[in-house]
This record gives structure tokens, C-alpha cells and sequence, in this order.
């Protein structure tokens, strides 16, 4: 008997990772990113959120090795004097905790919606995925503004501070399910006519069964190629929001909402506010979609050539 | 005497835009305890329809508009789909068609034989395990230990449909219904499949429905013999005396059409001359009448029913 570990080792999935460098850099890449973004309050030179570290003398500091950098402030300050890689750090880790929480939700809800629409067919069919098409059809930034403005009536802006990660999980959660539904509706629709899916009826099991233990675990290749796109895109989709004043406030920043800051003092030469968010963002992104790439090729059969 | 299984009087019909179109028109059949009964037909004579029928499976838009199918003297065909779900796969099982795609890819024998016995009975996992070896062993699969931790792609076909008809029997069904069961294998394993099933069959006292288009198959494994046509028994009875003596003129066709028993070697191959006709043309009279050699002008006007013809064959001809 071959245990786990040995099978993985001699998979094709591992060998075709290995013969690709691009994807072995990507994943590295997200790798450090991620743990960056864990480990940020603990590697971080200083707490960007904590109002007494922050001296406004200091602010507009240009990098390390620029003419009138400081040692102490490796990437420069911003225009508050917060220290530009303590300050990017939370805001990977900010983006990021959007990113997977908006994707958990999309894939919640899409999986959901998509399953029942694809296995029962007909009417309910029909309506999910009219409300899908709906769903889509508006625009995500006029419903971030529209839940933006209800959520700071209801709860006032003083603790809009604190609502935000979750609002903006809400929004793009909410604006991009469809994506998930429609995929998942397309693998379940040429699943379920496959014979064991009638076997499994034939054994007894119940519909929620079915879907749930025998049609979604043969969908999970689509969910996760579709799983990485999304991720890269609600990325991008709360550094949109955040750049237009939308997303996470000033006092805590994440990429978009840095590169915004940054964006108004960059015609009077201090670029690095904008510039260096701006490389994290685009360095992570790519790698997402990189490694998303690589794993569309690998799980899609039809380009198997092991 | 009260049977097994009684399919009485069942009419299956497809609602389709244009109307109904009636896929199985009135047939009767029975079953007791460890009879096995051989279904034939061609393509699109309804044989699969009766096999999902009895189980009450039909898929959309087929519906059961008529009649009654009583098992163990239960009428099964008015049970809730809840219900039902208690004798599917428990009570009686079936066998698919192709082995290579009724097992599901992503999960190992073991999870699929376990989870078929967890569906019917609180029964532990290590017990379940044990249950499922022992019926690996009895379908005659090497070092079963080993196949349970195996996904169905790393076995082959004879083995899949092996596994399958070890799954089909974890629970001890009454019957079995194997829907052309070796169609998908090369004809060694198709013998070795039949003896196997027809061993089973012998050993459990079970009782099996095969259907099937292959009259050799049947006329080997079965004790009685149905044939179908265009929705209808046109002749059933016990198997050696409807091969031998066949009375309707279809299956007097299909049994000179096996090469090597009218036809010897060097001779043109007999043929049924035309097609099934399509479900929603039909032929007035007797369906088969377009084809037949024997047509009179009787045949054309008025549907034949089924008559004793002696031996226990039923046959539905006017001219014999």
C-alpha cells in the first residue's frame, strides 16, 4: 500500500509543478505574500494603526537610498509620516483578508445557487439564474455605493472604521456570486447525466446527497480554476473601490486605499506612496493569476498529455 | 399464488410537446423468488423503461399512466419518492449498462460500497467493511483488501462490473435488474460476468431481470424469456421452449438471425427486413406488421392479443 504522501510525490499534478517555473515562482511568491501578511504585526518596524507612533514631522520621507532617506524608514513615509513598509504590510494583510473572505462568500453562495440550479433544472433553474442575471447586470460599484452610503447612515461614520472588512467582503461577495453559480451550473449540468449519477439514485441516495457527495466533488476542478481567478479579481475589485474613496479608510489603509493616498502627492515628487502599493499589488495579482494558469492546464484533461 | 414482483398492466408514457407518446403499452409480467427472467428487444422496444419502471425511475418527461407493479405484495408503483428510496438499491438493485462510468471517478470502492450500506442501515464503517469483502469474495475479485482503497480508473472493466455487482448485492436484494450488463465488455468477460451473475442467482435464491438484445446471453442464464416490441410482450414463456419452438414471426427472426444455428458458415447473414418503427408512428394493428412475411389482412386492422399456444408460451399473433 502506497501511503498519501507517496502517491502526491509521484503524481503528475507535482511533476508538471515542478517542470514549470513560472508556476513554482508564482506559488512561492503568494507564499511569502501570505505569510508576510500574517505575520505583519509581528515583523512590521511599526503599528501604522496606532496613532502615537505616527509623527506627522516625518512625513514624506523618500526611500532609504534617495537623498534625505532615513535608515529607519526603508521605503520612505507617506504624507501622514507612517512608515511605508509597515504600512504596506497591513495592507496586504487587509487586502488578502478581503480577498479569501469575498471569495468564501461568492463560493458559498454561487456553489449553492449554481448545484440547485444545475441538478433540478427547470424552473428553479430558471429562476436562479435570472437572479443571477440580474445580479450581474448592476453594476458592483453603484451597489457599493449605494450599500456604502446605508451602511454609514445606519451605523455613522465613526464606526465606519471598524465595519468596513466586512462591508466590502459583503459587497464583492455579493456582486460576483454569479461567476461561481454559472460555472458550477455548467460542470453539474454535464455531470448529472453521467451513469453514476443515475447509479447513486439507484442505490437509494437522496437528491441532496447527490448533489452535495457525487456531482460537486467532480465539479471541483472548475471551482478550483474559477477559485484563483476570483481571488486576483477581488483583489482588484477593493483596490478599485478603496481608490475611489469607497473601501477602507485612510487611518486603515489597504493597497488601494494607499495608492489613492499616495496618488495626491505624486506630481510633487513623492512618488514611492503610490509606486510601491502599486508594485505589490500588480507582483501579487500576477502571481494569483499566474498559478491559476498553470492549474487551468494541469486539471484540464483534454491538454493531459502524461 | 402470489408472485415476487406482478407488473400488471403497465403503460409508461413520455408527455412531449407535440403529446403523449406511449413507450411500454400494457405489459404483463411476473417473477418469483429466484426466477430468472431474460428481457429482449431491439433498440427502443421499451426493455430499459421497464427495468427504470419497476424502480420507479423514470426520467422526466416519462410518467407510469397506467397500471400497477406489486412487489412482495406491496404496490410500489404508488410509493413516495421517499418511500421508494428504502427499496432502491436495498430491496432491489440494478446493474448498468457500461462499468466505466457507473462508478464515480473521484471516490475510492471502499467509500462507494460503504456509503451504498450506510444509505439503508445504521451500520458502522469497520462493519461495512467487512460486509463489502465479503462480497468481493463472492464476485471473485483478487485480494479484495486491496481494491477497497482503489479508484475505479486504476481497475478494468471485468473488474468494474464485478464491483458493481458486488454493490448491487451488499444488501441482499430480492432482485436484480442488470440492464445489459455485458454490453461494454469483450465476450470473454461477458461469459464470465453471466456465469458469475447466474451463480449468484443460484446460491441467494434471487431473482434477476436481464435485459438484453442478446438472445444467446438469455437463452443461457434465463428460465423465462419476454420479448418485447414496440412497447408490447409480443411472446414470453420459458426460455428453451420459446428458443426452440418460437412462435411470433419476430422472434422466429431474431433467433435465425444468430449466426451459427440456421445460418451456416459461407451463407448470407438472415435478416428482419425495415426498423423498429418510432414510437410516435406506429403502425395500425399488429406493430410488427410492416415486416412481417405472414401479414394478412387482419394484422393491418387490429391489434393481436396474447394466446396460449401450449407449453406456457404467450404469443400475440393472428396468423399462428
Amino acid at each position: 500500500m502506497k501511503s498519501s504522501l507517496q502517491k502526491f510525490k509521484e503524481s503528475y499534478f507535482l511533476y508538471s509543478f515542478r517542470q514549470d517555473k513560472v508556476a513554482m515562482a508564482s506559488f512561492i511568491a503568494i507564499i511569502i505574500f501570505i505569510i508576510l501578511a500574517i505575520t505583519a504585526p509581528w515583523i512590521a518596524p511599526m503599528d501604522p494603526y496606532d496613532a502615537n507612533n505616527i509623527d506627522i514631522m516625518n512625513s514624506e520621507i523618500p526611500p532609504s537610498w534617495n537623498e534625505g532617506g532615513e535608515k529607519s524608514f526603508p521605503l520612505g513615509t507617506d504624507n501622514m509620516g507612517r512608515d511605508m513598509l509597515s504600512t504596506m504590510l497591513y495592507g496586504l494583510r487587509t487586502s488578502i483578508m478581503i480577498g479569501i473572505g469575498a471569495v468564501s462568500l461568492q463560493a458559498f453562495i454561487g456553489i449553492f445557487m449554481g448545484l440547485s440550479a444545475g441538478y433540478l433544472g427547470g424552473k428553479t433553474d430558471a429562476i436562479l439564474m435570472r437572479i443571477a442575471d440580474i445580479q450581474f447586470s448592476f453594476p458592483y460599484l453603484m451597489l457599493a455605493i449605494l450599500v456604502g452610503a446605508i451602511f454609514q447612515m445606519v451605523f455613522g461614520i465613526g464606526r465606519y472604521e471598524q465595519l468596513a472588512i466586512p462591508l466590502l467582503i459583503l459587497i464583492i461577495g455579493f456582486a460576483e456570486w454569479p461567476m461561481y453559480a454559472r460555472t458550477i451550473r455548467a460542470s453539474v449540468m454535464r455531470e448529472k447525466n453521467k451513469e453514476y449519477v443515475e447509479a447513486a439514485k439507484v442505490i437509494g441516495l437522496s437528491k441532496p446527497v447527490i448533489m452535495v457527495r457525487h456531482v460537486l466533488p467532480n465539479s471541483l476542478t472548475s471551482l478550483m480554476v474559477i477559485s484563483t481567478i476570483q481571488i486576483a479579481n477581488a483583489v482588484m475589485s477593493e483596490a478599485a473601490l478603496s481608490f475611489l474613496g469607497l473601501g477602507m479608510p485612510v487611518t486603515m489603509p489597504s493597497l488601494g486605499s494607499l495608492i489613492r493616498s499616495g496618488f495626491d502627492y505624486i506630481f510633487s515628487g513623492s512618488w514611492w506612496i503610490t509606486v510601491f502599493p502599486g508594485i505589490l499589488l500588480i507582483v501579487f495579482v500576477l502571481a494569483i493569476n499566474l498559478l491559476g494558469d498553470w492549474l487551468r492546464d494541469v486539471l484540464n484533461p483534454k491538454l493531459y498529455k502524461g | 399464488m402470489s408472485h415476487l414482483l406482478d407488473i400488471h398492466d403497465l403503460e409508461v408514457k413520455f408527455a412531449l410537446r407535440t403529446g403523449d407518446i406511449t413507450a411500454i403499452d400494457g405489459i404483463d409480467l411476473t417473477l418469483d423468488k429466484g426466477e430468472t427472467l431474460g428481457l429482449v428487444g431491439e433498440s427502443g422496444a421499451g426493455k430499459s423503461v421497464t427495468g427504470f419502471s419497476i424502480i420507479n425511475l423514470i426520467s422526466k418527461p416519462g410518467y407510469i399512466s397506467k397500471g400497477k407493479i406489486i412487489f412482495n405484495g406491496e404496490q410500489i408503483s404508488s410509493y413516495s419518492d421517499e418511500k421508494m428510496r428504502e427499496i432502491r438499491g436495498n430491496k432491489i438493485s440494478m446493474i448498468f449498462q457500461d462499468p466505466m462510468m457507473t462508478l464515480n471517478p473521484v471516490f475510492t470502492i471502499g467509500f462507494q460500497m460503504v456509503e451504498t450500506l450506510q444509505a439503508h442501515q445504521k451500520i458502522s464503517k469497520s462493519d461495512a467493511i467487512d460486509i463489502a469483502l465479503e462480497k468481493l469474495k463472492k464476485v471473485h475479485i483478487p485480494s479484495p483488501e486491496q481494491r477497497l482503497s482503489q479508484y475505479p480508473h486504476e481497475l478494468s472493466g471485468g473488474m468494474r462490473q464485478r464491483i458493481i455487482i458486488a454493490i448491487s448485492l451488499l444488501t441482499d436484494p430480492a432482485i436484480i435488474i442488470a440492464d445489459e450488463p455485458t454490453t461494454a465488455l469483450d465476450v470473454t468477460i461477458q461469459a464470465e460476468i453471466m456465469d458469475l451473475l447466474q451463480e449468484l442467482c443460484e446460491s441467494d435464491n434471487m431473482a434477476l431481470i436481464l435485459i438484453t438484445h442478446d438472445l444467446g446471453v438469455v437463452s443461457q442464464v434465463t428460465e423465462k424469456i419476454a420479448v418485447m416490441y414496440a412497447g408490447k410482450i409480443i411472446e414470453c414463456g420459458p426460455t428453451d421452449q420459446v428458443v426452440k419452438y418460437p412462435v411470433h414471426p419476430y422472434t422466429e427472426g431474431l433467433i435465425k438471425s444468430i449466426p451459427g444455428t440456421v445460418i451456416k458458415p459461407g451463407c448470407d447473414l438472415v435478416q428482419i427486413p425495415g426498423m423498429m418503427p418510432t414510437l410516435t408512428n406506429i403502425p395500425p394493428g399488429c406493430a410488427f406488421n410492416p415486416r412481417c412475411y405472414l401479414k394478412g389482412a387482419i394484422c393491418t386492422t387490429k391489434t393481436p392479443k396474447l394466446k396460449d399456444f401450449g407449453n406456457g408460451v404467450l404469443a400475440a399473433c393472428h396468423m399462428k
